[in-house]
């Protein structure tokens, strides 16, 4: 019995517990939100990271699970909480707990329809306010006579609702009201050329100043995770290159791993070299295409193009081996897809050896301008504990001086036997980030290095069954992808379908700080911000 | 008659026949040399400086900015101006999955565009719905809500894909008429005509 | 050098001996008229063009090369193709305002170009306060530009709009105070006096200290009015989709990039006139040899080839810089370079009053 076990046994003793891969802890809703408290602000336990909020529908129950995790000492527990009501389900919000609950809990909210009572801002997330029933759950009618394609521009809704307790115990409805008439809303996107895709941004100014912001996402929302649950494993691997296209590797290792952790295969050692130089060169192309965006959105358009003229010599050498430059389809369950290209080595030698010059040659032309580092510096500071809070993973959270790196934290693949440092910076603002990313590309130039000679012999995959059926379970995988920690959550009846799929993105809880980063900021700020979070849509709505 | 395009064959094209029978369309109904003349002049103009509205949604849009990026470099075609607002825009590229929360916006943007205006659906999604086609969210197809020209299929396509299908557009514009009735899918609706 | 007043005043006398004073009159300014909206058209393409070419040289990229050869066509098609864009109407919108502004955008441009004197000879109007009335005319533009962005109903407009209004008058200080620091040197207001002042070199050559930081700052001041990067906060492609012109198509949404390019032109027309010797060719007072090979070289010649060298620098910012935020460009502008300016031109008078100049 842990120690764990132990705390949580001595402040709730009605808890239920289990092994498995972390240790799982069964609560009551109505105690769950005390258990939250005591498990964020115990000195010994301090999980301050909620690094998955995930809801399933059990058939009989719907519920949610949690993962949280301690930045402190690195430990794990799984909490979860379920509810029989599945007419007026409701559940008790942490989102004062861990601030990145607000956003997930309106995810679980537009896809289960459970309600948080305490949560600030009850709306649906993804799905538009006359969307009729609640897609994820297992007897949802998908009947598109029900939802037809809507004609009508959608109603300007600046209410809210909150979901209050009273002493008696009965639940009322509250309704908050987000923007007030006469403040002047300026909607940026969802088509604008700075919000990366179709995002919105329900912005409210005063002036140039922004007094808030309202983040709308669900324009690219195609209920990957729905579609998950009705394809079979090699299936959905397809799906994780077209989440967040620009970490398209690193996704789908993280869902192979987890799926490879359920059926304990274990990848030949060539596979997992491959596997991380590829992840090495999809951080480098992505964080090149960051630098080039991050360009265009302040302004200076040359440097964009010289972002993805280097760009386009990794998209080189993924063609050759992976035979697509964009959706590569490479990792599979038990390896790669295929054997690495005879020219790939050499290809990728030449590319060590060509950026560190392209390097110089960006911080001559855009970092070291003084107009690019008057709109960076000190604009948009994230504290490290909001860092945490937030859940600002990824290169963004360590130009806050949060050490988050999945590949340090928890080694994967191949990242224990090679060196690299995890790039730290503490001004946590834009600049910050924005230099994070130019130096992890070093640092996985690199990895690239210490790798590309040592690529050992053998199979470059394990054969697997043709129909793959993983045990019954629970299985919960990090990796870091570009854009920081993605994790995959998959849940098994023991069918060749999984039961429930779920892939938590680093995007959405970068969105969801953006708000508490351009209060009182300059719309010309909010560009840099977005630019320097670097989140890609898809990644988001999923 | 051949629609040409600097610096490729006209058999390297694919769907010549299709190009032919507008060019027959607009010959039966014949015109006089002069209209013909300003016309060609006008489609020799609208062709070659076709600017696209920067719209994105996903991966495709990324091939998109490789295709204006330095390699590709669409300005050669004159596809150089990508504006950002669809009053000066001339074709969409609708690259990426069109859901059902974006779809009335789509079309905003396209009833916001001015005339002449096309529309280009790249990739599977926008084709046809793609790989999330069984998804209760996503649109089968752009068509569904746009008139569309022309159809790059590909997940995403390459960036040499993206260019022959703007010039397919290119060829397509140059079998137009200006003067007379205009050969295009969409009519006019009647309330806008007052 | 080719004196082009010859070929005026041989039309102007052909004119009046065909016909009554007041109709060649009448005629000579048809004339003149046509003449300067050909060349404000051709021009405005030729920069098009240019801008296209120098902005892909930059980039890695060849730039527009189907369209004619070396893509020479390009902005032609561009310009039949806006001529027949459709106008769109918006509802909810003043009309008349909306319609109005890009006319004025475009008016108070080809107003302060007519004044600009291409050659020897070659001026349409040589006023005694020339530059002043250059100066005047093109600050007419940004109420055309408040007027599209008020006009618009839309957000995203008006936000454009109030930058550039900010931007505009606040730049136009420095502009009018770095033009009065080499008037000040001039001693005239006249456009040709100004240049014939500058025959035994060029003025940034003659007023040294002074007159290099009037050039400097008014390079900068310059590109801040003509609206371009790292100043184009009120068209921010990435933060206002295209600023104050977003609901602008067509020809009238051409007013507006033709009127951008011109500005550019007449800015390095400028900054020529004052500080590079206009069409005046590169003098060293005593050298009278040198000064006579330099004379065989047309005014005219000399006239664009230096508006292109300063437009190039131009067109360098923008494709260099990143774009400056709002308050730090009114604070560029009002604790740098006003200050700077107004110490410039007491600088300037003190070289004049004790002739401490070339």
């Amino acid at each position: 019995m842990g120690k764990i076990q132990e705390k949580i046994a001595s402040f709730l003793p009605e808890a239920v517990f289990e092994e498995g891969q972390y240790l799982t802890v069964t609560v009551a809703p109505r105690k769950w939100h005390g258990l939250a408290r005591f498990l964020h602000d115990d000195p010994e336990l301090q999980f301050d990271y909620l690094a998955s909020l995930i809801g399933v529908d059990w058939g009989e129950t719907l519920g949610v699970v949690y993962y949280l995790n301690s930045t402190k000492y690195n430990h794990w527990v799984i909490i979860k909480t379920e509810t029989s009501d599945r007419e007026n389900p409701l559940l008790y919000s942490v989102s004062d707990v861990w601030e990145s609950a607000n956003l997930n809990e309106r995810e679980v909210y537009d896809f289960y329809g459970i309600r948080f009572i305490n949560h600030p801002d009850m709306r649906r997330l993804f799905l538009r306010e006359d969307w009729v029933g609640y897609p994820f759950r297992k007897d949802y009618d998908a009947n598109p006579d029900i939802n037809p394609i809507p004609v009508s521009n959608e109603e300007a809704n600046d209410k809210t609702v909150v979901l209050e307790e009273t002493e008696e115990g009965t639940i009322v409805e509250k309704e908050k009201i987000l923007f007030e008439k006469d403040e002047y809303v300026v909607n940026i996107g969802p088509q604008h050329p700075a919000t990366h895709g179709v995002l919105r941004f329900k912005t409210s100014l005063n002036g140039e100043n922004i007094k808030k912001i309202d983040v709308h996402c669900g324009y690219v929302h195609r209920g990957i995770e729905k579609l998950w649950e009705s394809m079979t494993y090699p299936q959905t691997l397809h799906m994780t290159d077209r989440l967040d296209y620009l970490s398209a590797h690193n996704n789908r290792h993280a869902l192979c791993l987890c799926i490879e952790k359920g059926l304990q295969l274990e990848v030949p050692e060539r596979a997992v070299y491959i596997r991380t130089m590829m992840d090495e060169l999809m951080r480098i192309s992505s964080h090149l295409l960051f630098f080039a965006t991050m360009c265009m959105d302040l302004g200076g358009l040359t440097a964009f193009f010289y972002g993805f003229r280097d760009r386009e010599k990794i998209l080189d050498i993924f063609e050759e081996t992976c035979g697509a430059r964009m959706t590569m389809n490479y990792n599979v369950i038990g390896g790669v897809m295929a054997d690495i290209h005879p020219d790939f080595q050499r290809k990728v030698k030449e590319f060590i050896a060509y950026m560190p010059d392209k390097l110089k040659e960006y911080h001559q032309i855009f970092t070291g301008n003084v107009i690019a580092q008057q709109r960076m510096k000190g604009v948009g500071i994230l504290s490290y504990e909001d860092a945490i809070n937030f859940d600002v993973t990824g290169p963004s959270g360590r130009g806050s001086g949060w050490a988050c790196d999945v590949r340090k934290r928890t080694p994967y693949a191949a990242y224990d036997k090679v060196q690299f440092k995890e790039v730290l910076r503490t001004e946590g603002d834009t600049f910050a980030r924005y230099m994070v990313r130019m130096d992890e590309i070093k640092e996985s130039l690199y990895i690239l290095e210490q790798l590309v000679d040592n690529i050992p012999a053998g199979d470059y995959a394990v054969k697997t069954k043709p129909v793959i059926k993983v045990p019954e379970g629970r299985y919960f995988q990090q990796v870091e992808a570009a854009r920081g920690a993605f994790g995959v959550y998959l849940e098994s009846r023991g069918d060749k379908f999984p039961y429930r799929l779920k892939v938590t993105s680093p995007g959405l809880t970068l969105v969801g700080a953006v708000d508490h980063l351009t209060r009182g900021a300059k719309i010309a700020d909010l560009i840099a911000i977005g630019a320097s979070l670097d989140y890609v849509v898809p990644d988001i709505d999923r | 008659m051949e629609v040409k395009i600097k610096s490729m064959k006209y058999e390297d094209f694919k769907d010549n026949e299709y190009i032919e029978q507008l060019i027959k369309q607009l010959q039966e109904s014949g015109t006089n040399v002069v209209v013909g003349s300003l016309d060609e002049l006008i489609n020799w103009g609208r062709s070659n400086s076709l600017w696209p509205l920067t719209f994105a949604t996903s991966c495709c849009g990324i091939e998109f900015m490789s295709v204006g990026a330095a390699r590709y470099d669409m300005a050669r075609f004159g596809f150089e101006v990508a504006r950002a607002s669809p009053r000066q825009a001339d074709f969409i590229m609708v690259a990426g999955t069109i859901v059902h929360k974006m779809a009335p916006v789509l079309k905003r943007l396209y009833d916001q565009m001015a005339e002449p205006k096309y529309v280009i659906a790249v990739g599977g999604c926008a084709v046809s719905g793609g790989p999330f086609k069984n998804s209760y969210h996503v649109l089968k197809g752009v068509g569904e809500i746009l008139p569309v020209d022309v159809y790059i299929p590909g997940c995403p396509p390459r960036p040499e894909a993206l260019l022959y299908g703007m010039m397919q557009l290119q060829r397509k514009v140059k079998a137009e008429r200006y003067f007379g009735d205009v050969n295009r899918q969409e009519k006019k609706p009647k309330e806008l005509d007052k | 050098m080719f004196d082009f007043s010859i070929i005026t005043h041989w039309i102007d006398n052909l004119l009046r001996s065909w016909m009554p004073e007041n109709a060649a009159l009448f005629v000579e300014f048809v004339l003149v008229g046509v003449v300067l909206l050909l060349t404000y058209a051709v021009i405005a393409l030729a920069l098009i063009y240019i801008e296209r070419k120098v902005c892909a040289f930059f980039q890695c990229r060849l730039g527009p090369n189907r369209v004619g050869p070396y893509g020479l066509l390009q902005s032609v098609a561009d310009m039949f193709k806006m001529l027949i864009k459709e106008l769109i109407e918006i509802k909810h919108t003043d009309k008349f305002l909306f319609n109005l502004a890009p006319y004025i955008v475009i008016v108070s441009s080809m107003l302060a170009f007519g004044c600009l004197p291409f050659g020897r000879g070659l001026i349409a109007i040589d006023f005694n306060i020339g530059i002043f009335f250059i100066m005047a005319v093109s600050s007419i533009g940004v109420l055309g530009i408040l007027l599209a962005g008020w006009a618009s109903n839309n957000k995203f407009t008006l936000i454009g709009a109030m930058r550039s209004g900010s931007q505009m008058i606040s730049y136009e200080l420095s502009i009018g105070l770095s033009f009065l620091t080499m008037v000040v040197f001039a001693g005239t207001m006249q456009t040709s006096g100004i240049v014939e002042a500058q025959s035994s070199g060029w003025f940034i050559f003659r007023g040294h200290i002074p007159a290099i930081i009037a050039f400097l700052i008014y390079l900068v001041a310059g590109t801040a009015e003509t609206n371009r990067g790292p100043f184009d906060l009120p068209e921010a492609e990435s933060e206002l989709t295209a600023g104050y012109h977003t609901e602008y198509s067509g020809i009238h949404f051409g007013f507006f990039y033709l009127a951008e390019y011109l500005n550019l032109f007449i800015v390095s027309g400028i900054a020529t006139l004052l500080f590079l010797g206009g069409w005046m060719p590169f003098h060293i007072g005593g050298w009278e040899g040198f000064n006579q090979i330099m004379d065989y070289i047309p005014s005219v010649i000399w006239f664009f080839g230096k508006v292109f060298v300063v437009m190039f620098i131009i067109m360098w910012f923008k494709w260099t810089f990143p774009r400056l935020r709002i308050d730090q460009l009114l604070r560029l502008e009002w604790k740098y370079l006003v200050p700077i300016s107004l110490v410039n031109l007491l600088l300037m008078v003190l070289v004049v009053i004790f002739k401490l100049h070339f």
